[in-house]
């Protein structure tokens, strides 16, 4: 008998023992509870990175945009009268945000953001000898723009540079036009203004339509091929919290007075299936936890049944009500904290087991492995305060046992 | 004219203690009728009676098991009938020692830890002085050398003697022993009742024994006989003219 251990625990170590089978089979039911909370855990979490890594590394979090043009038809005449009127919607022309400057360092001055970059944007005419194709062109400043939107990250041809000569294509483009990398290609714009530039870069953003959509200029350039000198089409962010995106979307529409578009409001269709992910996995956490808490307080309940001359024994020698309350308290705590426990390392095991299963088509990983500790510390704090709550209705019997009773059987 | 011993302290004390069950029901039945007894320290004591006497709710109150329906019930002087749960409870560990006649030893536990269960339960730790306390019961008992075996690897007899070793272990005044031989052969029935006389006189420990068995009942220092809820006699075994049990059949 270890001496620096209270009766209790003792006791109820001693029971659990004694109760081999018993105990051994409501450790399983918590262990497979524990795993498949783990592994849901651990494959969503993942899941859900990947899916915020690929949207959000590739579009800004929040966009800052210009005014859209609206119609003013012209009124006039005498009080209180009314003029018909066909009002027709009018054409967005491609407008810069006024004062942007200003903006801009408003922006950078807020604890929230934590990349801002303007960018000028447009569509144009990418020519190479017979072949054209349109694009919308993308003027940016690389040095701030490249931690927006994680364009360096996606080369698969070239480097990553932009100076005012150069440009940067998708794979698809280069391959429908059929430039190199160091080739020269030529942009036309609507304005009737054109840029030739050298390509210094392909990209692969893993979406055909993108990878010949889009190309990727200077900003200055940009500026001069779409008639917007000084000017630029948006403002991208990047912020610290991306769940609280449209919070501060709307703190920068009230401080700037323009339209600032966050990328939930944008891809509401995403964030409502993350949302839904999300609101699944809680749900399957708390339907296992709660087979799992029956499991633990139906064992001991027949526990108590089994132990009740025992308990009336030891209540005759002295246990207080307490006491033998504690002993079960323990009892389903012990049961939460060794189920977790190997719960944890058998839902790791699969989540890892899968993962190097599970792969995509070019061999790459499905989702990122996400195992974090603080999953396990969850699990076996969340499984521990299970089991022990689960017990307490069998430990509130077992200390209102009457010991005459008890002892009589 | 000379004066002779002075008669030592009681131990227990009932005064017109009663008990009836299903209060204030239609089914209200009273078993205790205004019990008046005493135990002196180092008694050695036989309580009779035939089946449904109220022998074992007698036990039960003068083990602080159940509380009386009237009446005053003291342990070394100590009136009981105030005490909360708790303070029971603790006045129980301390000052009763219960031996059952199914032993009824916990079985997770080896003998030595067995009989050092009352003192576990009184001071919430394990420590070394009560492992010498309980090694010292198991010698004086004559089981040494199974201390450290689990107790359902023992015999009958020997289950019996550990929990006679662990009714003393906190050397308490009064120790109660419901029918402790009835489920023994002879001879370990007698080595069990011998053991508890022993006890009884090196230590001064006072016994309560309910048997059923007028050898053993004769082997006492006094006979108790509760006859329908009431004590229909008590007196020491010397001066008992007539057998206290009717005659079998």
């Amino acid at each position: 008998m270890k001496r620096f251990l209270p009766f209790e625990l003792i006791a109820a170590l001693r029971f659990l023992r004694e109760g081999r089978m018993q105990t051994a089979f409501i450790l399983a039911g918590v262990t497979i509870g524990v795993a498949v909370i783990v592994f849901m855990s651990a494959l969503l979490a993942g899941l859900q990175a990947n899916f915020i890594k690929r949207v959000l590394t590739s579009q800004a979090h929040v966009m800052l945009l210009p005014p859209e043009e609206v119609a003013r038809p012209q009124r006039g005449g005498e009080p209180g009268v009314v003029e018909d009127a066909v009002v027709q919607r009018p054409a967005q022309r491609l407008r810069s945000i006024d004062q942007w400057q200003a903006i801009l360092g408003q922006l950078r001055e807020m604890p929230e953001v934590r990349i801002a970059s303007p960018v000028a944007a447009g569509s144009a005419l990418a020519v190479r000898g017979e072949a054209s194709r349109s694009v919308t062109v993308t003027g940016v400043e690389p040095e701030t723009y490249f931690q927006v939107v994680r364009l360096p990250d996606n080369i698969a041809a070239g480097t990553p540079r932009l100076t005012s000569q150069d440009i940067i294509i998708g794979t698809e483009l280069a391959r429908l036009v059929g430039v190199e990398v160091g080739d020269r290609l030529r942009l036309s714009a609507a304005s009737g203004r054109d840029a030739v530039l050298t390509v210094t870069a392909l990209f692969d953003l893993g979406n055909k339509q993108v990878n010949e959509r889009s190309v990727f200029v200077a900003l200055r350039t940009a500026q001069s091929l779409l008639g917007l000198e000084g000017g630029v089409t948006s403002l991208e962010i990047t912020v610290g919290d991306v769940w609280a995106a449209e919070v501060i979307a709307q703190a920068i529409r009230r401080l700037t007075g323009i339209r600032a578009d966050s990328w939930i409001s944008t891809n509401i269709q995403f964030f409502t299936a993350v949302n839904a992910q999300q609101m699944t996995n809680t749900l399957i956490r708390v339907f296992v936890g709660l087979s799992v808490a029956l499991g633990i307080a139906s064992v001991l309940v027949v526990s108590v049944v089994q132990r009740s001359r025992e308990i009336g024994i030891l209540r005759a020698m002295g246990a207080r009500r307490g006491q033998v309350m504690r002993i079960f308290l323990i009892q389903g705590g012990v049961l939460g904290l060794l189920g977790s426990l190997s719960g944890s390392l058998l839902g790791a095991g699969a989540v890892i087991a899968w993962h190097s299963l599970a792969r995509q088509a070019d061999g790459s990983e499905l989702f990122p492995l996400i195992l974090q500790a603080s999953l396990f510390l969850g699990a076996a704090v969340l499984a521990m305060l299970t089991g022990v709550l689960a017990a307490m209705a069998p430990a509130l019997r077992a200390a209102r046992l009457d010991p005459v009773v008890a002892i009589r059987g | 004219m000379a004066e002779g011993p002075l008669p030592a302290a009681p131990v227990l004390q009932l005064a017109g203690v009663r008990k009836a069950f299903n209060l204030g029901l239609p089914t209200e039945v009273e078993v205790l009728h205004g019990i008046d007894l005493t135990l002196r320290r180092g008694e050695f004591c036989a309580l009779i009676g035939p089946s449904g006497s109220g022998k074992s709710t007698l036990l039960n109150l003068i083990g602080l098991l159940d509380r009386p329906t009237a009446g005053q019930l003291l342990i070394e002087g100590q009136d009981t009938g105030a005490l909360e749960d708790a303070a029971l409870t603790q006045l129980r560990g301390r000052s009763i020692g219960f031996v059952f006649q199914h032993h009824h030893l916990i079985t997770a536990f080896t003998a030595a830890e067995n009989v050092m269960m009352p003192l576990l339960l009184d001071r919430g730790w394990p420590g070394e002085a009560m492992r010498r306390v309980a090694e010292s019961l198991l010698e004086r008992v004559g089981l040494a050398r199974w201390r450290d075996y689990p107790v359902n690897r023992l015999s009958g007899g020997q289950q019996q003697r550990v929990a006679i070793a662990r009714a003393l272990a906190m050397d308490p005044p009064l120790v109660l022993a419901d029918e402790p031989t009835g489920n023994l052969d002879t001879k370990s029935a007698d080595a069990a009742f011998d053991l508890m006389r022993e006890f009884n006189r090196s230590r001064g420990t006072t016994f309560l024994i309910v048997t059923h068995d007028p050898r053993l009942a004769r082997r006492c220092d006094r006979i108790i006989e509760v006859v329908d809820g009431r004590i229909l006699s008590d007196a020491p075994v010397a001066a008992l003219a007539a057998p206290a049990f009717p005659p079998a059949g």
